[in-house]
């Protein structure tokens, strides 16, 4: 044996076997010392979703207590009147239109966008339509906001001639601009992570690109693509500063995209400042607030599950 | 040394074992080919006539272009960004480069390395080429798929669940699927890229035969790694030593016999490789 290798036993042992104050050895005991560290540092997020639930809940939880949950779904929303109208349905259906308005637009621009970007465009080009598309999602809403009340509202209130150019379209227009950086970009993921063995298998027979992708591709992708799309819907159905700068927040029931609508998300920004703390009006925000947490917690959900599946299927 | 007679022992043995004629019209007419991954050069002049019918086994040590000849002549090397070949080749006369890659390829079929079927059932992945060469009619479809798969030596297997996912097969079996799979367009070479080594003896095994049947009726080019599988299974022989060159061209029995290459001598001694 040599010194050098004495030596090093000698250090190690040292180190190892002096006693910490928990009577582990010390070595161990900084192991788990870091492993506790991360621990608390990574469940900040948990906690931070859980009190973010229970305070939601108990805030909503009065409302329920004295309202019966179908009032919720009345047409009529007059919290300030007495008897006060807590029918949400013009929000809630105002929040679907002004989805489904985006989703309508955002996911064949978004998809087609993740096809070219993974399986047609060459280096150079690829990279510039990513990061424009990350340039797109790191705009502050604010600012796709006063883009749409300067401008694309009144160009639509003049080419389609109506009364007034905040709308459910607008709206819906503005919230596709928006949904396309998540739809195009977990989209491309999807894409992404199909095995290029597949690629080439198909194209061996002779099938063209074309052919690929559709028949292929895009089919291995399918849960992953569905994943982003829900993704891109919860996106969609969450925003809030965008949507009520420029859809009219009037509480109206109605299914058409040309009319002022209110979406829940802009409803509860809009009336929480005026109304009093610990009112049933202050209650019923709260309840609108669980409604539209379940909404996109499911929706997260689901899509996790989706993308979840397409990795299990191709792992092998 | 001692390793070196004993492997050319038992390669004899094989070689004995398969005393074929080997006289052919060619099919594939290479002529001055050179390859290039941007500025590397991965083949050097290579010229070779390829028969008709029968197995070409293409054998060299690893890097030496095995892979990169056999996907020039199909033109799968066309998706990989900077690879460009220069030079002629011919298929049943006609020069390659001048085809449509899509007519080409459904006429030279590959087989790859590891198993990759579609995530699809059975039928849909034998049924994928046909259909994207318009075929719609269940009839012939159903009729293309048996054949295929009878041709592959697998329709014994799953004939009563052509409904299941490819990947509920083992290893062996998704590569006879893979091969059913590149039938199905009834092409007229096969090109195969060391198709049995992700698999176990067993399933090489019948790989190997399913390949000799399948000679017969079709051109099959071959790469593989193991000097026993190539004097097993092929007629003729092309050896690639590093640079891509092509060293020795010949009917299998003679090149094992008597190459004349000195380095491929040492190759097929096992010295190298």
């Amino acid at each position: 044996m040599t010194a050098q290798g004495l030596n090093g036993k000698g250090c190690s042992a040292g180190a190892d076997d002096s006693p910490s104050l928990h009577g582990l050895p010390r070595s161990l005991f900084r192991k788990r010392l870091d492993v506790v560290i991360l621990f608390i540092l990574s469940s900040a997020s948990l906690i931070a979703l859980g009190l973010i639930f229970f305070f939601i809940l108990r805030e909503a939880f009065p409302f329920f207590r004295r309202v019966p949950l179908v009032e919720l779904f009345s047409r009529t929303w007059l919290p300030t009147l007495e008897p006060p109208r807590f029918g949400a349905l013009p929000m809630i259906l105002g929040s679907a239109t002004v989805t489904a308005g985006a989703l309508i637009v955002s996911v064949p621009i978004g998809l087609a966008a993740a096809a070219f970007i993974a399986e047609v465009a060459p280096g150079i080009t690829k990279d510039v339509f990513k990061s424009a598309i990350e340039i797109l999602a790191s705009i502050p809403s604010v600012v796709y906001g006063f883009f749409g009340l300067a401008v694309l509202a009144p160009f639509l209130q003049s080419t389609l001639s109506l009364p007034t150019g905040r709308t459910a379209l607008t709206g819906a227009v503005i919230l596709a601009v928006m949904a396309l950086p998540t739809i195009a970009s977990l989209a491309e993921d999807a894409l992404t992570a199909v095995p290029a063995s597949y690629r080439e298998a198909s194209l061996a027979v002779g099938a063209t690109r074309w052919q690929t992708i559709w028949r292929v591709t895009v089919p291995a992708a399918s849960s992953g693509l569905l994943g982003a799309v829900i993704l891109g819907m919860g996106r969609a159905m969450g925003e809030t500063m965008a949507v009520l700068m420029v859809t009219g927040n009037s509480p109206q029931l109605t299914a058409s995209l040309l009319k002022p609508v209110r979406t829940l998300t802009a409803g509860i920004a809009l009336e929480m400042a005026e109304t009093p703390f610990g009112s049933l009006h202050y209650h019923a925000l709260f309840s609108l607030g669980a409604l539209l947490l379940l909404i996109t917690l499911g929706m997260n959900w689901s899509a996790e599950w989706f993308r979840g599946r397409l990795v299990r299927r191709h792992r092998r | 040394m001692v390793t070196g007679t004993v492997e050319s022992g038992s390669l004899q043995t094989a070689i004995e074992w398969m005393e074929r004629d080997t006289d052919a019209e060619p099919v594939i007419e290479v002529e001055g080919l050179n390859f290039y991954y941007g500025r590397d050069r991965t083949l050097s002049d290579v010229s070779v006539s390829i028969p008709q019918h029968g197995v070409t086994a293409i054998m060299g040590p690893s890097g030496c272009g095995k892979s990169t000849f056999l996907r020039t002549l199909n033109r799968m090397y066309e998706v990989i960004p900077g690879a460009r070949a220069e030079g002629t080749v011919l298929f049943a006369g006609e020069d390659i480069f001048k085809l449509d890659p899509v007519t080409l390829r459904r006429r030279i079929g590959m087989v790859f390395q590891r198993p990759n079927p579609f995530p699809k059932s059975i039928y849909d992945n034998v049924a994928y080429g046909p259909r994207v060469h318009g075929i719609r009619r269940r009839s012939v479809l159903d009729g293309l798929v048996e054949e295929s798969l009878i041709r592959a030596a697998l329709w014994d297997e799953v004939k009563n669940e052509l409904k299941k996912s490819a990947f509920s097969l083992s290893g062996g079996q998704q590569q006879r699927l893979c091969i059913a799979r590149a039938l199905a367009v009834r092409p007229q070479v096969l090109l195969m890229d060391e198709p049995c080594s992700s698999l176990d003896p067993k399933a090489s095994s019948q790989i190997e035969a399913t390949t000799r049947e399948l000679a017969a009726e079709l051109t099959v080019v071959i790469v593989t790694h193991n000097l026993h599988q190539a004097a097993r299974v092929s007629d003729h022989v092309g050896v690639f030593l590093s640079g891509g060159v092509l060293a020795e061209f010949g009917p299998t029995k003679k090149v094992f016999e008597a190459p004349r290459h000195p380095d491929v001598q040492d190759y097929l001694a096992g010295r190298f490789g």
